[in-house]
């Protein structure tokens, strides 16, 4: 790939980009659940790894939530605009050695912001805790050129409309751009106290809100009717659900602050447009749930729709528990708890994950021209996924009702601790199944570059038979 | 892009996108910004210095060019008795907080009172300076504001520090840098839950408790007791001192790490700290080898299990 970052741009072959990304984002991904499963161990045996500060929970937490959601979530998406963009204009990416410059200075920038948060090198900001000239390379370095590359390609199309996929893919990149700079401006202009501690609650909502949701939901708009054969089943539901996202997710960051000293109706506001994102919710989980229609054994059968409509069946509870847990009425008894860490994961590990799994399959095999090595792997990467994850979220979210009832009942923190226990072990162990597949699914990529079976021109991965 | 629809499609993704940040970051924005700092916000942001993460001056969050709080009985200037002060010791190049950089976030009132009164515009970060805060009545209403002591009274640095032996000085301002470091708030929440919480674990902060602090690092993700008023529940430092070597010495379920390599090199008597003699120790004890766990060494007066330590007891 290095080779590319200097080569004239027509020896650059389509999709370097893309397949770059794509490699990147899995080994991102085993680093950041290893790095999870590392720390759930950690919870649930506190000498375990003791005496060091580099290698302490408090160093490597966050080092787990950014590597997840700046390196695989991210990156996957990088992967899946570079390939699923030109696709739906019948065109070319803008610019391949943008791309692959774009991936380079992406994992470089990430690495050098990882270590120095291992460091401890902090701004103290939870989701923005990079130090500034991090942000910046951030911003300039990896949002911008995505951006520039995937509206380039949108304009450079050779069709008329623009698809779903594309609107979110557009306006996304965009928002994340307005979302990194406002979010991080506590930092460049010294902004502090309620503020300060708004605009870091404003960039971790919206960086959900505005930027993996829609973007994992605009990939599921793809590969669903791609692989299924069945073409979308509501282009209006689709406008439905764009225009609710852009209306109704930007809004409720304040519900993450809850019982802080906010002003009040900014609390009240932000409630209500929560339950609002059921509006984008549903609108998305219907609409490809009936794209599906006389399709469902392909929900058995292969594996880029298993993962996609995994995914999408996940948005449901994601979706009911987002628009319910911040109102007044229930946010009281669970905020702070790992009722809260459940639903995170939920969202990025369950929901997110699982789509994004889903088009970096269905994408390397394209690009790669190469059939999966083996589907044999690809279902126990599935498989250890979906029940290490089911464990995690399971254990956590009754761990979190535990704590909530010890936070009503005034119940002494210690004994909380104690009841949690046998839950930090189960969710260390659904931690390190999810660790585990990942290792899998890498060799597995690994072997598919390498000895997978060539897909003849004008042929699509899903058609050929699996050997393995 | 010559397409109709896609011009006003662009034109109403302006609209919407703009709307709700105006809502989000406008409004909200101009709420804030009327509220007035109350006296614990300018304790807060005087003691913990300008930033609390990542900054030019400490880089490496290592705690360099932060306030010293001190507690001092005499008089720096004159040596004459005075009821017991909490003062804010700002040594030459250290960094002023935001409430003295830019007054008017402290709000109308308080900005005014510190201007006139407390002539916090003369102070210079070259010099170096030392702050109190103070609260005074005006037209029936207690207005808190922050004296320059150095311009109103005469206090210089080094004067105050020579009357503030060790054991009156808290070095709150690295203890805050150690606890963003050690992401002690991924476990430990600065803000209690507006529920029975506030029984448990005191009162909630109020609207202006916060103008001039950065980071706030309320935490989001509770694992371990609310810390905003822990020195009021537990204010020993021995205990605090066990509990930072090794929790499970004070609190034998206790899931948190153990930090004790804030300790350093060498204990508060110059000793070298035995570390792995102290775990074998340790671990003979756990077994039931012995009958008592080892002794937990003093930190040392610049180390910075000290520092943290003084930032968990000032939080009151």
């Amino acid at each position: 790939m290095f080779k590319y970052l200097f080569a004239k741009a027509e020896d650059i072959p389509a999709g370097s980009a893309a397949v770059y990304f794509g490699y990147s984002s899995i080994i991102w991904f085993v680093i950041g659940t290893g790095l999870g499963s590392f720390n759930a161990a950690k919870l649930a045996f506190p000498d375990f790894v003791t005496g060091s500060e580099i290698l302490s929970f408090g160093h490597m937490r966050q080092v787990h939530v950014l590597a997840v959601i700046l390196g695989w979530i991210s990156m996957a998406f990088a992967m899946a605009m570079m390939y699923i963009t030109p696709a739906l204009g019948n065109t070319k990416l803008w610019s391949e050695k943008l791309g692959v410059w774009n991936c380079f200075i992406w994992n470089i920038g990430l690495s050098l912001g990882l270590f120095l948060l291992w460091l401890g090198v902090s701004s103290g900001r939870e989701y923005s805790d990079m130090p500034f000239f991090i942000d910046v390379v951030v911003i300039l370095g990896v949002l911008t050129p995505l951006c520039v590359n995937v509206f380039m390609t949108i304009k450079t199309r050779r069709t008329q409309g623009i698809y779903t996929t594309n609107w979110f893919f557009g306006a996304a990149t965009f928002m994340v751009i307005i979302v990194f700079s406002v979010g991080n401006s506590p930092e460049f202009f010294q902004l502090t106290g309620l503020t300060e501690a708004y605009l870091t609650w404003w960039f971790a909502h919206n960086v959900l809100g505005l930027w993996i949701t829609p973007v994992a939901a605009a990939i599921s708009y793809y590969v669903v009717p791609k692989v299924t054969g069945n073409p979308l089943y509501s282009h209006r539901i689709g406008h439905l659900h764009f225009w609710s996202v852009v209306v109704f997710y930007s809004t409720p960051a304040a519900h993450h602050l809850m019982s802080a000293p906010l002003p009040e109706w900014l609390k009240s506001f932000a409630s209500v447009e929560g339950v609002l994102i059921l509006v984008p919710a549903i609108a998305f989980v219907s609409n490809l749930l009936l794209t599906m229609t006389g399709k469902w054994r392909m929900f058995v059968e292969n594996i880029e729709i298993k993962f996609t409509i995994t995914g999408v069946l996940m948005a449901i509870p994601l979706n009911m528990q987002g628009g319910f847990q911040q109102t007044r009425a229930i946010n009281w008894y669970i905020h702070g708890t790992g009722w809260i860490v459940a639903h995170a994961h939920l969202a990025l590990l369950g929901f997110s994950t699982f789509l994004e799994a889903a088009a970096v399959y269905y994408g390397l095999q394209t690009l790669l021209r190469r059939k999966l090595y083996s589907l044999g792997l690809a279902n126990f990467h599935f498989w250890m996924l979906l029940v290490g994850f089911t464990t995690y979220w399971v254990s956590m979210t009754i761990a979190g009702l535990i704590q909530g009832a010890g936070k009503i009942y005034e119940v002494p923190y210690i004994d909380v601790v104690i009841a949690e226990h046998p839950y930090m072990i189960a969710r260390w162990v659904g931690g390190t199944m999810v660790f585990l597949g990942n290792c899998v699914w890498l060799y597995n990529m690994y072997k598919t570059a390498r000895v997978g079976t060539a897909i003849p021109a004008g042929r699509l991965p899903h058609e050929l038979a699996y050997e393995r | 892009m010559a397409f109709r629809e896609y011009k006003i499609g662009a034109r109403m993704f302006g609209l919407a996108f703009g709307t709700s940040m105006f809502i989000t970051l406008y409004m909200p924005a101009v709420d804030i910004q009327d509220v007035s700092a109350t006296s614990i916000a300018m304790d807060r942001q005087l003691s913990f210095g300008r930033v609390g993460g990542f900054s030019y001056e400490d880089p490496f969050l290592q705690g360099w060019a932060k306030p010293i709080t001190v507690q001092i009985t005499q008089d720096p200037k004159t040596g004459a008795a005075i009821e017991s002060t909490r003062a804010f010791v700002y040594e030459k190049d250290v960094p002023f907080p935001n409430g003295i950089r830019h007054p008017r976030i402290l709000g109308k009132l308080p900005a005014a009172a510190s201007e006139s009164k407390g002539r916090i515009n003369e102070a210079s970060e070259a010099q170096g300076a030392v702050f109190i805060v103070r609260e005074e009545v005006e037209n029936g209403e207690l207005v808190p504001f922050i004296e320059n002591a150095t311009a109103t009274r005469g206090w210089t640095p080094e004067a105050t520090l020579a009357k503030a032996a060790d054991s009156q000085r808290l070095l709150v301002g690295k203890g805050k840098i150690m606890f963003v470091r050690e992401g002690c708030w991924w476990c430990h929440t600065l803000l209690p839950e507006q529920t029975q919480d506030w029984q448990y674990f005191g009162a909630p902060p109020m609207l202006g408790d916060f103008n001039g602090e950065s980071p706030t690092a309320f935490g989001s993700d509770r694992k371990a007791p609310d810390l905003t008023h822990v020195g009021s529940r537990n204010s020993s430092r021995e205990w605090m001192m066990m509990h930072f070597f090794n929790p499970r010495l004070v609190q034998s379920h206790s899931i948190m790490p153990r930090y004790d390599y804030l300790w350093g090199e060498k204990d508060a008597n110059g000793n070298t700290i035995d570390y792995d003699g102290w775990r074998a120790e340790y671990t003979a004890y756990t077994n039931g080898e012995s009958v008592y766990p080892p002794e937990v060494p003093v930190p040392a007066a610049d180390s910075e299990a000290r520092a943290l330590i003084d930032f968990v007891l000032n939080l009151k």
